[in-house]
């Protein structure tokens, strides 16, 4: 009964780690950017669902795709006025770059967490779900919501794993990643691919945020703890690997289950922690790190 | 850092020439100087934006009538986002810069108690409306001289936990016959004292404490905990929640957990809990000081809709002390004939105040609550409060319930 539990509720956080975490390592493995607004973002996507649904009264499933389109604008914004002039700025020497846009998406981060704390208080948010009620599985009470939610998660990776090797648009993304100056020499512009790769980023940060804001809730302290959680994910699947992500996402999400249930609440985020740190000794390019 | 030292210079500068001028014009200008009174609170936080506006609105209404022997009162605000650090430095500045008579600070107990040292440090009198940790009033106690200078403006977590207790008894055990329960509370200081009042005064009323569940105030998947909770099968939930409220309750109602919550969930005094529940709060009974529409005194209801007209939402429950602290402070003002800080913390412990929260009255230095409000009946007993269809209602003591209680229909009460 409670291995059942555990089975239950693990895939369903699990799948949702996996979707936040699948944009963030898309982007770094294409673009080589850890876009420390990540968090930023998926709470964005939350709190403008619930705005929509509790203050201009439109129905769940306007308001979850408010949700996800406010997601994609900010993610496009984070593009354009954050990444792209640092890339481009001839002032800032190429080996500091990296540097330079961790800092700037990271305080790009705070600059949004901020503002949806002044407009909207630091208090959580919760989306409606768009499917209420709840459904026993062999005896474990399991709200809809919950399946729904892992259903989405599930669906909406497939869709990216097709978009990814079966279309051409998803071809060239993935040359972008293998080796961005033969792309440019097949003659695609690289800045195309990316603003491409930074809206599907956006999309599935957003649909990450409402899935959340629906499953727990969220708040603008939610930001800090979001971006972490899809780092550490992102890092233990080695970087910029979908795959490694993804699993990565599941082993977290099951460690922190298990120990919620088997030893207390209170410690639930430790273990994954310590596992970051030992796999960080023993393989430090992550799961399935490619260097 | 270096740069910033040439700066702070011309800033202590600017003051000494300005405290020089205020020196000169002193004598002259006495009668009509203002009284300053620094709010310091959580801006962004719902229980604490209510603080500095409620304060507001009281000094609002007592200069319009002439203010106190004819010094208006001056509200100086500050936002210490949550942080203890930030509130420190915000007292210093307060004192040091604004020159503040009083201070008004925070609904977070581990706040107070990091500005505590400074309330005797800088001399200044200092009020919470909103925090409970019993190590306030335990610390003013156990060192009198130095710590006088606080005063807890709101319940204790041990009156908090007999507040909620004798409302469960009334509600839970002779009506509905309930026989158990679980404590579920967030691992914080103010909880601590809270929990050992609940162990205490629980099984006294005739409820048995199947299992005590903290866990930390950053939790945000409730599952396993309700899924415990359930495992142990008791009749009730005994909350202690603040810094978490609208989580668990979403939670409580998606996963359609079968038991009632009743106890303190500070995020539910606030009239917005609805909405940010998406009224999954129907059904969440709290302890409370006062709500709208209800008449504790007849201060509550004109304060409180007064407030709306103002603000747009019902104060939180840090709001109507914050409200009843800055006429008290003015009345121990006109009663001292001064704003001297030893005068003031005297005149404040002869404190007999009728407020929007009950009749005020501050234990004295032989109790070991000194300078705690004193809680009874006649005094405060604080009430408890349901939402019931998106709305606060209230459903003890008898005398001002407006409503029975309700539960949306997941919730099974039962007696096993």
């Amino acid at each position: 009964m409670l291995a059942l539990q555990i089975l239950i509720d693990g895939f369903a956080i699990s799948a949702l780690y996996a979707l936040g975490a699948t944009g963030f390592t898309l982007i770094f493995g294409v673009s080589g950017v850890l876009n420390l607004s990540h968090g930023a973002i998926m709470v964005l996507a939350a709190v403008a669902a619930w705005a929509a649904s509790s203050i201009l009264h439109v129905n769940n499933y306007i308001g979850a795709t408010i949700g996800v389109a406010t997601a994609l604008v900010a993610s496009l914004i984070t593009y354009f006025a954050v990444v792209q002039p640092i890339q481009r700025s001839r002032r800032i020497p190429n080996e500091e770059k990296e540097i330079f846009v961790l800092t700037g998406t990271l305080l790009w981060g705070i600059m949004i967490q901020e503002l949806i704390a002044y407009f909207f208080t630091n208090n959580a948010k919760t989306v409606l779900p768009i499917v209420e009620g709840v459904v026993e599985i062999l005896g474990v009470r399991t709200p809809q919501n919950e399946i729904f939610t892992a259903l989405v998660c599930c669906l909406v990776i497939a869709l990216l794993w097709l978009l990814v090797n079966r279309t051409r648009m998803g071809k060239a993304v993935l040359a972008a990643s293998m080796n961005p100056r033969g792309v440019t020499l097949l003659g695609l512009e690289l800045t195309n691919i990316y603003v491409v790769v930074w809206a599907i980023y956006g999309i599935l940060a957003g649909i990450a945020g409402v899935l959340l804001g629906m499953f727990l809730g969220v708040s603008s302290y939610s930001v800090g703890p979001l971006t972490a959680s899809a780092f550490s994910i992102v890092v233990l699947g080695g970087l910029g690997s979908v795959s490694g992500s993804l699993i990565a996402a599941f082993v977290v999400g099951y460690l922190e289950t298990l120990t919620a249930y088997l030893v207390s609440p209170a410690y639930r985020t430790i273990p994954a922690l310590l596992l970051l740190v030992a796999v960080m000794y023993i393989r430090p390019q992550g799961l399935l790190g490619r260097r | 850092m270096i740069a910033a030292f040439p700066h702070s210079r011309s800033w202590s500068l600017r003051a000494l020439v300005a405290a020089t001028a205020l020196g000169f014009g002193a004598s002259s200008a006495l009668a009509a100087d203002p009284i300053k009174i620094g709010v310091i609170a959580e801006a962004q936080a719902i229980a604490g934006a209510s603080i500095p506006q409620a304060a507001q609105m009281a000094a609002e209404e007592i200069n319009a009538k002439g203010g106190v022997d004819g010094r208006m009162i001056e509200i100086v605000t500050y936002d210490n986002h949550s942080s203890s650090a930030d509130s420190v430095r915000a007292f210093q500045r307060a004192v040091n810069e604004d020159k503040v008579h009083a201070v008004i600070s925070s609904y977070i107990s581990e706040v107070v108690l990091a500005l505590m040292p400074w309330a005797s440090r800088l001399k200044t009198p200092f009020i919470t409306p909103g925090a409970a940790s019993n190590e306030i009033t335990k610390a003013i106690h156990a060192d009198y001289e130095k710590n006088k200078y606080t005063f807890h403006g709101y319940l204790t977590s041990g009156a908090l936990a007999r507040s909620v207790c004798d409302a469960a008894k009334d509600l839970l055990v002779d009506a509905k016959k309930m026989k158990t329960a679980v404590i579920m509370s967030e691992d914080a200081a103010w909880t601590k004292p809270l929990d050992v009042g609940y162990e205490e005064c629980l099984p006294q009323i005739g409820l048995k404490v199947l299992d005590h569940i903290r866990f930390s105030p950053d939790t945000t998947d409730f599952t396993p905990i309700f899924n415990k909770i359930e495992g142990a099968k008791p009749d009730v939930i005994i909350t202690g929640i603040s810094h978490v409220g609208v989580q668990p309750t979403v939670q409580w109602k998606n996963q359609q957990v079968p038991i009632p919550m009743l106890g303190i969930s500070s995020q539910a005094t606030n009239s917005t809990f609805g909405k940010d529940t998406n009224n999954a709060s129907d059904g969440v009974l709290y302890q409370g000081v006062s709500g709208p529409g209800v008449a504790v005194t007849p201060k509550s209801v004109p304060f409180a809709d007064g407030f709306k007209a103002k603000f747009g939402n019902f104060p939180s429950y840090a709001g109507y002390t914050s409200y009843d602290e800055v006429y008290f402070i003015a009345d121990a003002i006109k009663r001292a004939g001064s704003t001297d800080a030893d005068k003031l913390v005297e005149a404040l412990e002869k404190t007999d105040w009728e407020g929007t929260i009950g009749r005020i009255q501050f234990y004295g230095k032989d109790d070991p609550f000194t300078h705690g409000l004193k809680y009874g009946k006649g005094l405060i007993t604080g009430l408890m409060l349901q939402w019931q269809d998106g709305v606060q209602t209230s459903v003890w003591p008898p005398e001002i319930a407006k409503a029975k209680i309700k539960f949306p229909a997941f919730i099974k009460v039962t007696a096993n």
